[in-house]
C-alpha cells in the first residue's frame, strides 16, 4: 500500500542551521499522526515541507506515491490549518471557507452549498455572514478547519491547532478532531509540543529532537518504552533514573525510566521520605526522597495520603523498570 | 519572607509629592477630558478659524461675480462664476488637470507597488534603512531645485537626449515626441515631460502608505492562499491587493490631490497650456478675478470629495 506521506533522507538546512536533518518517515493513509517535540526540533519544518512552503535541501518526499519536491503548494492536494488560523480578514466566513473552491473555479452556487456544509460539519452553521474578527478563538479554529476540509484534501496538516485555546475548549476540540478524522478517513498530521495532546489524539507519534526523529510508535509504546532519556523526559511524568541511583535501587547500572503509577506502598519496600503530596482527585501524586534522589509516585484514589515528612516504604516490579539508550 | 521584611509601618495612601503640579496632576487624573480639551483647543482653534474659516471665505467668494467694466467684485449671490467654468477654455483646463492627476496616480501606484512590496516583505536591517533613505531623500531637497534639475534632464540639449543619442535610440525619442498631444518639441515642453516629473515628485507619497499597508498583511495569509490552491496571480488579486488597497487609496489621495493643485511643475515643464493651479494663480493675481479663482479652487475640493466617496463605496476602507 502506498504511504500517504513518505520522507526519504529529507533534510532542510537554513544556512548552517539544520532544521531537518536526514528524516525518514512513513505515514499510512487514514492515520492520525502526531509530530511531537520542543520548539526548534524540526517538526514544523517537516509539516511545511509536506505543505510545500519549504523545499527540501536534499532527500525525497512522496505524497500518495507522487513526488512532491518542486511542486508548489497550490498544486498539492494537501491543506493546512494554521497555528493562528490565518483567516482572510477582508472576507466573511462563508467566503473564507469557499476560498479554496473559488480559486479552483467552482461555480458560486455550488461553492456556497459546499461551504455551508463544511460549516455545519464544524458546528458553525449560520455563521457565514460574520467576519473573522467577530468570532472567538475556538470558532476561528473551526472556520480554519472547515476552510481546509471543504477542499477534500488527501492529507490535512494541523500546526499546533489547539495551542491558542483554553483548557476546556482544547479538550473538547481534541475529541471533535478525533471523531472528525474517524468519520472523514482523511490522513491527519498534526504538530504539537504538548505530549498529552499527542498521546491522547494520535494513532502514531513521532518524537522530534534536533532536526531528527528520536522515536516513533504508538502512544502506548512511547509512553511505556521511551527509547532515550530525551523521550522519557519530554513525554514526561515518568521518573528518569541515572545509572548510579539505579544500582543503589537494586537494578542494572543503566539509565532507566519508571512510571509513577508502577510504584506502590509495600511494607518490605525501600524506605523513602515524603517531600510533597498533591491530591489530584482520581489519584494522589507524591514526591519522595529515596536513596539521594527524588521520585514521583502516583497513589490510586482511596489510599491514605501520607503526611509530609514521614517515612514510607515503596516497591515496584523489576519488569516495570525500562532501560534506555544513554543518549540525552 | 525575611527579604521583604518591612521595617516600619507604611500608610496605604502615599502623600502628595510636590505642590501645585502634583495637585494639577491629580485633577487631570480625575478629569481626563479636561486634559484632552486643554491639549486640543489650540490646534482646533488654528484649524477651525484660520484654515476652515479661510476656506469658507473662499467658498463665499466663488458665489460673487466680477464686473466686466470696472473689474470690481460684485457682492451679490450668483452662480454666473460657476457657469464660467463651463466655458470651453476653462472646462479644458479642468479636464486636462483631472486627466493628468488620474494618469499620474495610476502610474505612481503601478511603480510604487513592487518597491513597497519588496520593502515590506523582503528588505531587512540595513536594506530597509536604505529603502527609507532612498524614498525620503528626494523629499529633503528643495522642490524647485528638483524641478529645474528635471528641466535640464528633459531639455532638448539635456542628458536624456544625449543618452538616447549614444544608445542609437534617437529615433525612439523622436518617435515619442512626434506623437500628437503628449509629444512636443522636446520632453521638457511636452505633456509627457510634465507627467514624468509629476510621477517623480509624488512617488514617495504613494510608496510609503502602500508599504505600510503591505507590512500589515501577515505572511501566513499568503501561504494560506497558496495552500488553498490559489496561484500567485490569484493570491495577488484576491488577498494581497484587497488588503493593500487602503494603503494604495491613501497614497492615491496624496498623488491625486497634489497633482490637482500643483501650479509650479506645469509652469516650468510642459506645454504652455494651463492646469487648475495655474488658472487659480493667474485669475487671483494678474487677472484680478478672485471669484473665478475661488470657483476654480472649489473644483479640486469637489473632485476629491467625489473620489473619496467612490473609494469608500468600492470598499477601499473595508480592510482598515
Amino acid at each position: 500500500m502506498t504511504s500517504a506521506v513518505r520522507f526519504q533522507k529529507v533534510s532542510r538546512h537554513f544556512g548552517a542551521v539544520r532544521a531537518v536533518d536526514g528524516v525518514d518517515l512513513e505515514i499510512a493513509p487514514g492515520e492520525f499522526f502526531a509530530m511531537l517535540g520542543p520548539s526548534g526540533s524540526g517538526k514544523t519544518t517537516c509539516l511545511r515541507l509536506i505543505a510545500g512552503f519549504e523545499q527540501p535541501t536534499s532527500g525525497h518526499i512522496e505524497i500518495f506515491g507522487e513526488t512532491a519536491e518542486g511542486i508548489p503548494p497550490y498544486r498539492r492536494n494537501v491543506n493546512t490549518v494554521f497555528q493562528d488560523y490565518a483567516l482572510f480578514p477582508h472576507l466573511d466566513i462563508l467566503d473564507n471557507v469557499a476560498y479554496g473552491l473559488m480559486v479552483k473555479g467552482v461555480g458560486k452556487v455550488e461553492r456556497i452549498r459546499e461551504a455551508e456544509k463544511a460549516l455545519e460539519l464544524v458546528k458553525l452553521p449560520g455563521y457565514g455572514s460574520r467576519r473573522p474578527g467577530q468570532l472567538s478563538g475556538g470558532q476561528r479554529q473551526r472556520v480554519a478547519l472547515a476552510r481546509a476540509l471543504v477542499n477534500k484534501p488527501r492529507v490535512l496538516l494541523l500546526d499546533e491547532p489547539l495551542g491558542a485555546l483554553d483548557l476546556k475548549l482544547r479538550e473538547q476540540m481534541q475529541e471533535e478532531l478525533k471523531s472528525l478524522q474517524r468519520a472523514l478517513g482523511i490522513t491527519f498530521i498534526f504538530v504539537t509540543h504538548d505530549q498529552g495532546e499527542a498521546l491522547s489524539m494520535a494513532d502514531r507519534v513521532a518524537v522530534f529532537n534536533d532536526g531528527g526523529i528520536v522515536q516513533h510508535g504508538t502512544p502506548q509504546d512511547i509512553y511505556r518504552r521511551p527509547k532515550t532519556r530525551f523521550v522519557a523526559d519530554f513525554v514526561g511524568s515518568s521518573n528518569v533514573i541515572s545509572p548510579d541511583v539505579m544500582t543503589v535501587l537494586g537494578g542494572e547500572k543503566r539509565w532507566a525510566s519508571l512510571r509513577p503509577e508502577a510504584i506502590r506502598l509495600a511494607a518490605d519496600g525501600i524506605e523513602a521520605k515524603v517531600e510533597n503530596a498533591s491530591f489530584l482527585g482520581a489519584s494522589t501524586r507524591l514526591t519522595v526522597g529515596i536513596k539521594g534522589t527524588h521520585l514521583h509516585v502516583m497513589l490510586p484514589a482511596g489510599s491514605d495520603i501520607p503526611d509530609i515528612g514521614i517515612a514510607i516504604r515503596l516497591a515496584w516490579q523489576q519488569d516495570d523498570v525500562h532501560y534506555m539508550d544513554d543518549a540525552a | 519572607m525575611t527579604a521583604l521584611a518591612i521595617t516600619k509601618p507604611q500608610t496605604s495612601i502615599l502623600p502628595r509629592r510636590g505642590g501645585f503640579f502634583s495637585r494639577l496632576s491629580d485633577n487631570f487624573w480625575r478629569h481626563p477630558k479636561l486634559l484632552l480639551l486643554l491639549m486640543l483647543t489650540p490646534p482646533l482653534l488654528w484649524l477651525g478659524i484660520i484654515y476652515v474659516g479661510s476656506l469658507i471665505a473662499l467658498l463665499l467668494q466663488s458665489f460673487f461675480s466680477i464686473d466686466d467694466f470696472s473689474g470690481m467684485v460684485n457682492y451679490e449671490f450668483t452662480l454666473d462664476t460657476y457657469a464660467q467654468l463651463l466655458n470651453p477654455g476653462n472646462f479644458d483646463i479642468i479636464v486636462r488637470t483631472i486627466l493628468m492627476a488620474a494618469l499620474v496616480t495610476i502610474a505612481s501606484a503601478i511603480i510604487a507597488f513592487p518597491i513597497a512590496y519588496y520593502a515590506a516583505r523582503y528588505a531587512q536591517g540595513k536594506w530597509k534603512a536604505l529603502f527609507y533613505l532612498g524614498v525620503m531623500l528626494p523629499l529633503w531637497s528643495s522642490y524647485l531645485v528638483k524641478i529645474y534639475a528635471w528641466k535640464l534632464i528633459l531639455a532638448k540639449e539635456g542628458i536624456l537626449t544625449w543618452l538616447f543619442d549614444k544608445l542609437y535610440l534617437s529615433w525612439l525619442l523622436d518617435g515619442v515626441l512626434a506623437l500628437p498631444v503628449v509629444g512636443g518639441n522636446s520632453l521638457s515642453v511636452s505633456y509627457l515631460g510634465t507627467f514624468i516629473v509629476f510621477v517623480y515628485i509624488w512617488l514617495p507619497y504613494m510608496i510609503l502608505p502602500t508599504q505600510a499597508a503591505l507590512e500589515r498583511v501577515p505572511g501566513n495569509l499568503i501561504e494560506a492562499s497558496a495552500d488553498l490552491g490559489a496561484t500567485p496571480h490569484q493570491t495577488f488579486r484576491t488577498v494581497l491587493f484587497p488588503l493593500a488597497l487602503p494603503g494604495i487609496v491613501a497614497g492615491s489621495i496624496f498623488t491625486f490631490s497634489l497633482t490637482l493643485g500643483d501650479y509650479i511643475i506645469p509652469q516650468i515643464i510642459g506645454s504652455s497650456r494651463l492646469f487648475i493651479g495655474q488658472a487659480v494663480y493667474t485669475q487671483q493675481g494678474t487677472a484680478g478675478n478672485v471669484p473665478l479663482a475661488a470657483a476654480f479652487s472649489v473644483v479640486p475640493i469637489v473632485i476629491m470629495a467625489i473620489y473619496l466617496w467612490l473609494a469608500k463605496r468600492m470598499g477601499a476602507f473595508d480592510a482598515l
